[in-house]
């Protein structure tokens, strides 16, 4: 059940093995690329196994959506596999566990899907979000951080559960079909993920992205542009989303900000990092770090934006330290509306 | 008692005595389980004079007089077990002198750790004293006497290791400076002399009122850190303490173990507090520690938790504020824990007793061990929550505590701070030479046993 | 008694005694008398025993709960989330059922009746609320934009008035709108609520509420902070809903429009933060911020400032009860050696409470020459351009 949509011909086929050619954190020549890349096809070992950092890129780069990186994650618990340690690994699930203490609530739309991020559910105010629901909990938690631990299989028993929560307990009885994912991972957990293991949804998920561009245009004579430049930090689970990056740009054309261009955005954007710690790859994560960061500063942003509450969590304290604002994209577009910068 | 009370009212001033039923009632016992045993007088001393004074008249009068100081030992040692006079020791609170160079302070005993810590943050922001996790009311000179520990004991040991110096008033009044500062202005050591400080470490005050102390301080790093090493096999802690210790890199390495919240339970977190002066020099010991236990990592059995920065603030708080809401577990203000000093090489055992007695007996629990020197020892505690309002929960937790002591006593451990029970049973295993020694000492320091009687007997 | 289910959960952990940097002890009753029963959690347990037979509500029992000022430091620094909230709710149940028995200490007993009688607790009648105004040039309330609300100080003791005619002309050099009630109103009851007397409290609160409503008024300056508190943290509830504000709020958001004189000395002054516009109402700016505006004037801050700060020891109706008295040992007097500790030559205050019970303390210290207690709208008079 649940099976993952894979096609080993599609790779047979492939000429330039995106996937592991344009990886950031390993380095193949071509011949080895095809190598490694028909082990994991064919279930063999690779080094991929054991070196994939989990930044979810290559299911960016693939270009015939042939899932390369939920194929590693498969492959790397088949053959029991671990990036994490053990313990590590069996209490983060234990601590993401559904609580199942859910009950039914009627909303109305907007419903704003907090995920399993309570804390953040002050982000979620006006004038930005008009008259909200919000959903937040263990019992909607989306689950795709299962991807960085090896443990596709947690994915497949809950992923379908947490969505028949989010149907039946909130939405369907409600009348509504439309489901504001806060966060990239929800709306990538909902419309790439689940796909792609065959899991259906009922609803219809909204990015946030899109959400918060149309209440711009609403609240355009409200906007007081920012006038800033700022530097964006892209989430791995945006990787399974490109689609939605334009959103991006047009929020902050919105609100008066530039997006800088530098070295380490977009598809080239790096993982904050926290996931290779827990990886125990802390020389590599403080690595990127430094190089993400210093990016940023070199193309002259003031703020470091993102949307990903785990890379916020992350990086807010060193872009500090390095003169950079730390800031959600929502309370960035909540500065704009409420006429002043909180840099001054 | 009147004659006695109207004796200790001319020494400190009425105002500073009381035989009310109110502070009679408060003293009379600690928010542990032991049962209340009410003093005849509480008095709060000004000076070194006043304790002096206030020891000669209950030696002539015979009184039993107990030294208290914040009261937060738990396991009751400040009870008047036979009566008498409790002496509050908390109005002697200034710090008298902290030697910059030598690092060290010189305090009253009824200073707290709170207030050497906050003094030491204002105006000598490089040095810090080793803190325990007591809450800050509690005293230094409390700690010390019972060889208590805390978060600098993986650095430098015990807390009566730091120690260099005390000035006491013995039983029969005497005024007795002892290390360095007998002989010099300086409370640098207790070397070379002959080391008469162990007299009054361990004794649960009965031999005499320590009055004014010197203890080592330490570096205080502007950059600090914690690394928290998971695993879930018992078996793996010895030798995972022996790696991480032998860098000799952290200040503090303390393990905790609870099965509260759901996903904590079963998994042992190593928490390793480490300082540097640079950001370089903090990374270079977290990769040192972290090579320490390389081979755990590199076969996935045990690792380091991801902490972002802000999730790390509740390791690093000295003293850990959280602690104290263990006490509510049970909604009832009340937990008391037996501290085992141990070898290391018992932690598996240590644990598994911990597991044994609290599904034996249905109590609410938290395990954890302080690592004492680089690996010299342990102090594994077994902390049980009770409900002060339910006597059936209170006596479940004090019979979870016996039964702990006893356990840790076959098993070659022996209880910190023990309650008057458990000294009992220490006694039974004591080599009979050393408490024929120690109740020697006490009849000479003390021949008329007014010191806390009660406590460190036989009968 | 309300609130007895959490006596029992408090750990005496002693969190309570302490500000949140530890500096010195700061509950200010344990400042006064030292012994363990006279501090929060000495409360919390004594109030058990007594509930559960253990002890008799003795004179020495009546002191130790009276002798609470209601500062909240218990509140903000208990570790134990689930029942900090309501340590000072515990306390006030407490001295509510000795009243109720009628086992209070006399000179609660006396504040207490005063206030009944009089509707102030100096026992001064009330016709003689608003002589403080006299030659005030303070008007009448009508139809201002403001009602000004002096309080008992404020209205009846000789620095209070003082303090409220001080601060009457900077409100009127402000331009604001403002008039007074006079002898229409009564006493807050912000001391009788904290004294366990919820009856008076409500009797007194109904009586102003009824003269404030009839008069259509719509916003309150508050001279005291305790007025400040009561009115508009507990008048709601009794249906006077209005715009309450503490005057150094109104002062603060004009202090930029401030003219002030040329050549002005330079005078350090440390500020003390009354607990009923900090820790019970979170209000630790504006006085601040008018004091940064003024030039010539720098700030210490002391080490227990803001949440941390050492109440005077004024408040649970000891300024009139006096329980904790004046000796050396007293918070008043602690307080003033903090202050003298940063070098300052001013100890400002912005609650007459606070004025009162501070000034009495450099008196008593032989301090006079060092420091001196200025409220805030006296150190902004005193350097305000001549209009």
């Amino acid at each position: 059940m649940y099976a993952l949509n894979f096609d080993p011909a599609i790779c047979e086929s492939c000429d330039t093995c995106d996937c592991l050619m344009r990886c950031q954190y390993m380095t193949f020549d071509l011949e080895e690329a095809k190598r490694e890349k028909a082990n994991i096809n064919n279930g063999k070992d690779s080094r991929v196994l054991t070196g994939c950092a989990t930044c979810y890129a290559c299911e960016e780069y693939c270009p015939n959506g042939n899932h390369p990186f939920y194929l590693i994650v498969e492959r790397q618990e088949e053959k029991g596999i671990l990036p994490s340690p053990a313990p590590i690994t069996r209490q983060q699930i234990l601590m993401m566990k559904p609580k199942g203490t859910i009950t039914p609530m009627k909303v109305r739309a907007p419903v704003i899907d907090m995920c399993y991020f309570p804390m953040l559910t002050g982000s979620i105010r006006a004038p930005l979000y008009e008259n909200p629901s919000i959903i937040v909990g263990s019992d909607v938690f989306c689950n795709i951080m299962w991807l960085h631990f090896a443990r596709n299989s947690v994915i497949r028993d809950q992923l379908p559960r947490v969505i028949e929560n989010i149907w039946q307990f909130y939405l369907r009885d409600s009348g509504v079909d439309e489901l504001i994912c806060f966060h990239d991972e929800c709306y990538a957990s909902f419309t790439h993920l689940a796909p792609a293991f065959n899991i259906e949804v009922p609803f219809k998920p909204v990015h946030v992205f899109e959400y918060i561009s149309g209440r711009l245009d609403a609240l355009q004579d409200t906007i007081t542009p920012i006038n800033a430049k700022v530097a964006y930090q892209r989430p791995c689970s945006n990787r399974l989303i490109p689609e939605t990056q334009h959103w991006v740009d047009d929020i902050f054309s919105k609100i008066g900000v530039e997006r800088v261009e530098r070295k380490y955005d977009r598809e080239n954007s790096l993982c904050c990092g926290q996931v290779l710690r827990a990886h125990q790859r802390e020389e590599m994560a403080d690595e990127i770090q430094n190089r993400n960061l210093e990016d940023m500063k070199e193309a002259g942003a003031a703020y470091c934006v993102f949307n990903c509450p785990a890379c916020m969590l992350t990086l807010a304290e060193a872009a500090a330290e390095n003169g950079l604002f730390p800031i959600h994209l929502s309370d960035l577009c909540q500065v704009a509306l409420a006429g002043s910068s909180p840099k001054g | 008692m009147s004659n006695i009370y109207e004796i200790l009212s001319e020494i400190v001033g009425p105002e500073f005595v009381s035989d009310f039923p109110e502070e009679k009632y408060i003293y009379s016992m600690d928010p542990g389980t032991m049962p209340a045993c009410e003093p005849d007088i509480v008095i709060m001393p000004g000076s070194t004079d006043e304790v002096q004074k206030i020891v000669q008249a209950a030696n002539a009068h015979r009184v039993p007089l107990v030294p208290l100081g914040a009261g937060l030992v738990l396991s009751g040692l400040s009870r008047a077990l036979k009566g008498g006079i409790v002496l509050d020791m908390k109005r002697m609170n200034r710090i008298l002198e902290i030697n910059e160079v030598s690092r060290y302070a010189l305090v009253e005993a009824g200073a707290s750790q709170g207030m050497l810590q906050a003094h030491l943050r204002k105006h000598f922001p490089n040095l810090k004293h080793s803190a325990p996790d007591a809450p800050p009311a509690a005293t230094v000179a409390g700690n010390i006497c019972i060889h208590g520990s805390g978060h600098l004991s993986h650095a430098a040991g015990f807390h009566s290791d730091m120690l260099n110096g005390l000035e006491v008033v013995l039983p029969t009044g005497e005024i007795v400076r002892i290390g360095s500062c007998a002989i010099s202005p300086y409370w640098f050591a207790r070397a070379p002399l002959p080391d008469l400080a162990g007299l009054f470490l361990g004794w649960a005050g009965t031999t005499g009122v320590i009055t004014k102390l010197a203890i080592k301080l330490y570096p205080n790093y502007p950059l600090n850190d914690v690394a928290v090493f998971v695993s879930e096999d018992a078996s793996l802690l010895p030798d995972i303490l022996y790696q991480i210790t032998g860098t000799q890199l952290a200040e503090d390495v303390t393990t905790w173990m609870t099965p509260k919240p759901d996903w904590a339970a079963g998994f042992l977190h190593c928490n390793v507090n480490y300082g540097a002066k640079t950001k370089k020099e903090l990374i270079w010991k977290r990769n040192l520690i972290r090579s320490a236990v390389e081979s755990y990592i590199d076969d996935k059995t045990g690792g380091f938790l991801p902490l972002p920065g802000m999730m790390k603030q509740r390791f690093l708080e000295v003293p850990a504020r959280q602690l104290a809401l263990f006490a509510d577990v049970r909604k009832g203000g009340g937990f008391e824990y037996v501290g085992a000093i141990m070898p290391v090489e018992l932690f598996p055992k240590a644990y598994d007793l911990g597991l044994d007695i609290a599904n034996k007996l249905g109590v609410s629990y938290s395990m954890g061990c302080r690592i004492i020197g680089v690996n010299h020892s342990m102090m594994f505690f077994y902390a049980y929550a009770f409900n002060r309002a339910d006597p059936a929960d209170i006596a479940r937790a004090q019979g979870a505590l016996e039964e702990t002591n006893k356990r840790v006593l076959d098993m070659g451990g022996v209880p910190w701070k023990a309650e008057a029970p458990a000294q009992k049973e220490i006694i039974r295993k004591m080599d009979p030479n050393m408490f024929d020694m120690i109740r020697r000492v006490r009849s000479i320091l003390d021949p008329n046993g007014i010191m806390n009687p009660g406590n460190w007997e036989d009968n | 008694m309300k609130y007895a289910e959490i006596l029992h959960r408090c750990f005496r952990c002693g969190y309570c005694k302490l500000p949140g940097n530890n500096i010195d002890f700061n509950c200010p009753a344990h400042v006064a008398f030292r012994f363990e029963t006279y501090s929060p959690g000495g409360r919390m347990w004594l109030l058990g025993a007594w509930l559960n037979h253990k002890l008799e509500p003795s004179r020495r029992f009546q002191e130790i709960l009276f002798s609470c000022t209601a500062c909240r430091n218990c509140v903000e620094q208990c570790p134990l989330t689930k029942i900090k909230d309501e340590l000072l709710l515990a306390f006030t149940a407490g001295k509510e059922e000795l009243v109720g028995e009628g086992k209070v200490p006399p000179p609660v007993r006396d504040c207490l009746t005063k206030l009944q009688k009089y509707g102030n607790p100096y026992g001064i009648s009330r016709k003689k609320r608003a002589n403080w105004a006299t030659d005030a040039e303070v008007e009448v309330f009508s139809d201002q934009e403001f009602l000004f609300f002096p309080g008992d100080v404020g209205a009846f003791d000789s620095r209070g008035q003082e303090i409220a005619r001080s601060v009457a002309a900077l409100l009127t050099r402000l331009g604001v709108s403002f008039g007074i009630l006079g002898d229409r109103e009564v006493s807050d009851g912000n001391e009788a609520n904290a004294m366990g007397e919820s009856e008076l409290f409500r009797l007194l609160a109904e009586e102003n509420i009824e003269h404030f409503n009839k008069l259509n008024v719509k916003k309150i300056i508050a001279l005291s902070p305790h007025g400040f508190n009561a009115l508009k943290n507990e008048y709601p509830a009794l249906g006077g809903a209005y715009q309450v504000f503490h005057y150094t709020q109104l002062l603060a958001a004009h202090a930029a429009s401030l003219a002030f004189k040329d050549n002005l000395s330079n005078i350090r002054v440390t500020y003390h933060d009354p607990c009923y516009l900090g820790r019970h109402n979170w209000e630790y700016g504006s006085a601040r911020k008018v004091l940064a505006a003024l030039p010539g004037v720098a700030i210490r801050e002391m080490d227990r400032s803001r949440q941390d700060a050492l109440c005077c020891g004024g408040g649970g109706g000891n300024l009139f009860t006096d329980i904790l008295g004046n000796g050396v040992e007293s918070p008043a007097r602690n307080r003033v050696a903090e202050a003298l500790d940063t070098g300052a030559g001013i100890l400002a205050v912005s609650c007459p409470t606070c004025a009162v019970m501070l000034g009495d303390a450099v008196k008593s210290s032989n301090m006079e020459e060092r420091i001196q207690v200025r409220e805030i709208s006296e150190i902004v008079n005193e350097r305000l351009k001549a209009k």
